[in-house]
């Protein structure tokens, strides 16, 4: 009984949990660019899961949205000067069209057609920002994004600390977490489940799914943009790797071994798959074979993903 | 300038890369129309197709001998993979074996950097199959030639073997409809083991065709599998001539535009993607309401 009343205050405050982990987050991190890291994936991960935990349409080309949020808030900062609070909503919105055009193709099409539409779309974006050399700075990424103080209200916070950077970047973060909440507990939220469970029925029953898809897929591309843009600010500089096939890749596994459909899964995931990372890079380099067997494994036994799996668990007792 | 021969010898050239494609989709193909399992590690089985016929190459020094070696070496890879990985994963969704080959290709990645080093191998044309001949329009590589003459034979033998064999009679009626074949006492698990296997097989002979044009390298079979995604989704899943007519369409496209806007050439063959979704998004030859 204690443990249901526990358990549904948690689901119930389910953004206040999550902020209250994140707070404490950076302590339990080896160092704080990891717990830097995560909260940049876990985000990224998060908008990812929007779609495939949610709304069952699993895209292999999220690294599109990462990557365009990353360029957006980089060129306008870069080439135009633009300040850091015009810049971030800058590579949301590029990131949102981007979404709005690649998932008006994808949605023509389902299941394995939407997962092998996306991944080529989002390569094909790829090539867009590798050409664009004068704008992107083409293989060599772009640098020079300076973000080093923020004036707020009169006060100087010092970003090039990294804890002031995380709480920044933490803002962030709860706004969208708090947004994301909204959304799935309103009608919209419950349609799209409805999609993942059947879609027909979905259309049987009057929702106009193709919309609704749309919609979902675009708010999904807009969370990856906030993520790559709050990227760009704490790496200083764009990768042409951000649009890789295999960052789209990492949200895939991120999403998968946190639990996909879970408010909390992505962080958990993007914690586990960095820690991984970041732990067998030290003993081999071959930490590409680790994440893969761990995924596999994954998808073999724990199709739940670790957070999915320990709430199963606490329900079923 | 005009020049009609540049243009066809460019669209031969583009015959030639075309080939790969048609070789890699018509796998893709093969196992989804059986089995409903998109391999996203069909790359990586090309991959390792290249590295396993360039040892074997370097041991036997024999350019043939490694062409026979390469698809049984790669296809019996292919029939421990179905066995022990993807079949747990029937009946859980379409896209838990997505995502299960989709780990495995990180894990092959790394499994031949492993073992050949990060570093690509290099690789030569076989001999007697270098210099080039004049077709009509110019020279032309005598190694491009033989792609363009080894894909039709083995598409041909496998259109042989798919219509006329009794086992190809499974495979069609597999596709159709699991169940009654399953009812008609026909051991259909087995039959998707051997399609996965031939599927990969094939994957892994043409990674070996294509290495003396490509560079072979642990991260070649990224790209060559979002080709051969584009290859079918234009062609139509499931479709044998869907895979051979989008397959040639794809190669030519993208020469074409190497040669004429050399900028777009790597971006065209998404736009023709993008056009085709448009237009028919079930694909040139496939069939409207496969994909639900």
């Amino acid at each position: 009984m204690l443990r249901n009343s526990v358990l549904n205050g948690i689901s119930r405050h389910r953004v206040a949990a999550v902020t209250g982990f994140l707070l404490v987050f950076p302590w339990l991190m080896p160092y704080e660019a990891l717990a830097v890291n995560v909260l940049i994936f876990g985000l990224y991960a998060m908008g990812f899961n929007l779609l495939f935990g949610y709304t069952g349409m699993l895209s292999f080309g999220h690294a599109a949205f990462l990557g365009v949020g990353s360029y957006g808030t980089g060129i306008v900062m870069v080439h135009y000067g633009w300040p850091w609070y015009l810049a971030i909503p800058a590579g949301v919105i590029l990131a949102s069209l981007f979404g709005v055009v690649i998932g008006w193709m994808a949605i023509r099409t389902r299941g394995i057609y939407f997962s092998m539409v996306t991944l080529a779309l989002a390569q094909c974006v790829y090539f867009i920002f590798y050409k664009a050399e004068s704008l992107t700075g083409g293989e060599n990424g772009l640098r020079g994004i300076k973000l080093e103080t923020i004036d707020f209200l009169g006060l100087q916070i010092d970003l090039l600390n990294p804890t002031n950077k995380y709480y920044f970047l933490l803002i962030f973060v709860v706004m969208t977490l708090w947004f994301v909440s909204r959304v799935l507990s309103s009608p919209f939220g419950a349609v799209i489940e409805t999609i993942r469970e059947n879609e027909k029925r979905s259309a049987a029953c009057g929702y106009d799914v193709a919309r609704t898809k749309l919609v979902a897929f675009v708010l999904s591309a807009a969370i990856c943009g906030l993520a790559g843009s709050l990227r760009a600010l704490h790496l200083s500089v764009v990768p042409v790797d951000s649009l890789h096939y295999l960052t789209s890749g990492q949200a895939v596994m991120m999403a998968l071994l946190g639990g996909m459909g879970t408010f909390f899964g992505p962080f958990v995931g993007a914690a586990a798959f960095l820690l991984i990372e970041d732990v067998v890079t030290n003993i081999t380099k071959y930490w590409q074979f680790v994440a893969g067997a761990v995924f596999m494994t994954f998808v073999l036994f724990f199709p739940r993903g670790i957070w999915g799996s320990i709430l199963h668990w606490l329900r079923q007792r | 300038m005009f020049d009609l021969k540049l243009l066809i010898l460019q669209m031969v050239t583009g015959v030639a890369l075309g080939s790969v494609f048609v070789l890699l989709s018509i796998g893709l193909s093969l196992i989804f129309g059986m089995l409903t399992v998109v391999n996203f590690a069909h790359g990586a089985y090309f991959m390792v197709g290249a590295y396993v016929g360039v040892y074997a190459l370097g041991v036997t020094g024999n350019f043939w001998l490694s062409l026979v070696i390469v698809p049984l070496a790669v296809g019996a890879l292919g029939l421990l993979t179905e066995r022990f990985l993807v079949r747990p994963l029937y009946g859980r969704g379409i896209d838990y074996p997505l995502l299960l080959t989709f780990g495995l290709s990180y894990v092959m990645m790394d499994l031949v950097r492993m073992v050949f080093g990060s570093d690509g191998q290099p690789i030569g044309t076989p001999p007697g199959l270098g210099g080039a001949v004049d077709i009509g329009v110019g020279n032309f590589p005598v190694y491009r030639l033989f792609l363009i003459v080894a894909t039709a034979i083995i598409v041909a033998a496998l259109w042989l073997f798919i219509e006329k064999t009794r086992f190809g009679l499974i495979i069609r009626a597999g596709a159709r409809d699991p169940e009654i074949v399953r009812v008609l006492g026909i051991d259909v698990s087995k039959a998707w083991l051997l399609v996965f296997g031939l599927g990969t097989a094939i994957a892994g002979l043409s990674g070996i065709l294509a290495a003396p044009i490509r560079a072979v390298t642990p991260e070649m079979g990224i790209p060559v599998l979002i080709e051969a995604f584009v290859v079918t989704v234009v062609g139509g899943m499931g479709s044998l001539p869907g895979a051979i007519v989008a397959g040639l369409l794809v190669g030519i496209v993208y020469s074409l535009s190497s040669l004429y806007v050399p900028d777009f050439a790597d971006t065209s063959i998404f736009v023709l993607m993008a056009l085709v979704l448009l237009v028919r998004p079930q694909g040139l030859f496939g069939r409207a309401g496969l994909m639900s």
